[in-house]
């Protein structure tokens, strides 16, 4: 490894990765029997599960990591909101399905430049789930790419929906890449990048699909911010009362 | 008196017995998910590499992979799970290949993973695609691309325009 870890920062960051996969998968879980088409419906499903796969990875290394006989499982369910570590973009409500859709798009292309970076990270652990997950991400990013493209230069409607839902998500984009403590200790270690580092990229990416969608590239923006130190907006509380109600009212049960 | 060890090569056969649990068409060497068998002292070790991180099979595949060798008389065992290199589906054997085509799941196209390059690639978003998929049940070329993903993570949804049939496409990852 390139320099010593901070154990503790090494905790955190993994929590906020695992978090980001949690929470975004569990809301797009929220759509399973509710998509406007059957295909549609079944690719959602799949991309939670895959997102939810992920978390189980990150949240093993983090309870691994962290020492304390933790399991991924006990760290999703037994945590209160103030503990997660996720972006604020993925706790946002569904909303329609431009709104989920436009939310998917703009972290699937964080996430994939996140997950190539991490490829090269000095902990083999890290590298190694990211060289997985990052061949399913590049899945999830051609698909939401595509569906922001076919709605936002689609119908007057749909171009309309999806103009709506990039102001109302736009706002929550400039968390991904603020860097603090966590991350420059991360990026000191060579564990991570650092988030800023990701946004030329990301920046790309996005002005190409929306160019192509015929949307409006929004411009600079206030960037709402909180989630990777705990700070959450309401909405997360009501996705954890529903995600963790079972292991509250059963501690400890199993299928 | 205390059993012999049976032979590895005579457990990777016993494991090519065990089916896929979601296509049971091809079994798990088929797949290419075994990634390593090894005696350690009287313990067999048996490394699995999952699909995707999220295949809900992935836990009956463990539990399939036990109930064999057990019930081949291997007592002791441990299964120890590798991510890397990540499976590829390019380690799908040719054999299976073919018994997935006449299953009806068309076989993966290899070297068309999705990479999320979207530079240049954005021409063939909104449905038109160069991958050419023959439909497994007339063999038609002129088919389309439904949905990135299908009924498992491993699928996408095709249709032949000819027959019309709708099928599952085993993506390339």
């Amino acid at each position: 490894m390139a320099g010593a870890v901070d154990q503790a920062a090494f905790v955190e960051w993994l929590q906020r990765i695992g978090d980001n996969a949690l929470i975004l998968g569990h809301r797009v879980s929220e759509w399973c029997g509710h998509a406007p088409v059957l295909e549609e419906d079944i690719a959602l499903a799949n991309q939670a599960l895959d997102l939810i796969g992920q978390c189980q990875l990150w949240l093993g290394l983090a309870a691994e990591v962290e020492g304390r006989g933790r399991t991924a499982d006990q760290l999703a369910y037994l945590r209160d909101a103030v503990e997660f570590r996720n972006l604020l973009l993925v706790e946002r409500p569904n909303g329609d399905f431009g709104q989920t859709l436009m939310r998917q798009f703009l972290f699937d292309a964080f996430h994939i430049e996140l997950l190539r970076a991490l490829k090269s990270s000095a902990d083999p652990r890290v590298a190694e789930i990211a060289a997985k997950a990052e061949k399913e991400v590049a899945y999830h990013l051609e698909r939401s790419a595509d569906l922001v493209v076919r709605l936002g230069d689609g119908t007057a409607e749909s171009h309309a929906r999806m103009e709506k839902a990039l102001k109302s998500q736009w706002p929550y984009t400039g968390e991904m890449f603020l860097d603090d403590a966590v991350d420059a200790a991360m990026a000191q270690a060579g564990i991570a990048p650092l988030p800023s580092s990701l946004r030329p990229a990301w920046e790309r990416t996005v002005s190409e699909v929306l160019a192509e969608a015929t949307l409006a590239h929004p411009g600079e923006a206030f960037s709402h911010k909180g989630g990777k130190r705990g700070v959450h907006t309401e909405h997360l509380g009501f996705v954890l009362a529903e995600m963790q109600f079972l292991q509250r009212a059963y501690p400890g049960a199993v299928w | 008196m205390t059993a012999v060890q049976p032979d590895l090569s005579e457990v990777w056969h016993w494991l090519s017995q065990v089916p896929d649990p979601e296509i049971p068409v091809i079994s798990l060497t088929d797949l290419g998910i075994i990634r390593d068998l090894v005696w350690e002292g009287d313990t067999l070790v048996v490394t699995v590499t999952p699909t995707y991180s999220g295949c809900p099979a992935t836990s009956i595949i463990n539990l399939d992979i036990e109930t064999a060798l057990r019930g081949h008389g291997i007592g002791k065992l441990r299964l120890e799970r590798q991510l890397s290199p990540p499976w590829t589906s390019d380690w799908i054997t040719a054999a299976a290949r073919e018994k997935l085509r006449a299953y009806g799941i068309a076989p993966p196209v290899d070297g068309t993973a999705a990479d999320g390059r979207l530079a240049g690639r954005i021409s063939r978003l909104a449905g038109t695609s160069n991958l050419v998929i023959a439909c497994p049940r007339c063999g038609s070329t002129r088919t389309e691309k439904i949905s990135q993903f299908g009924s498992t993570p491993c699928k996408a949804s095709w249709r032949c325009t000819d027959c019309l049939e709708p099928f599952d496409y085993f993506k390339c990852i």
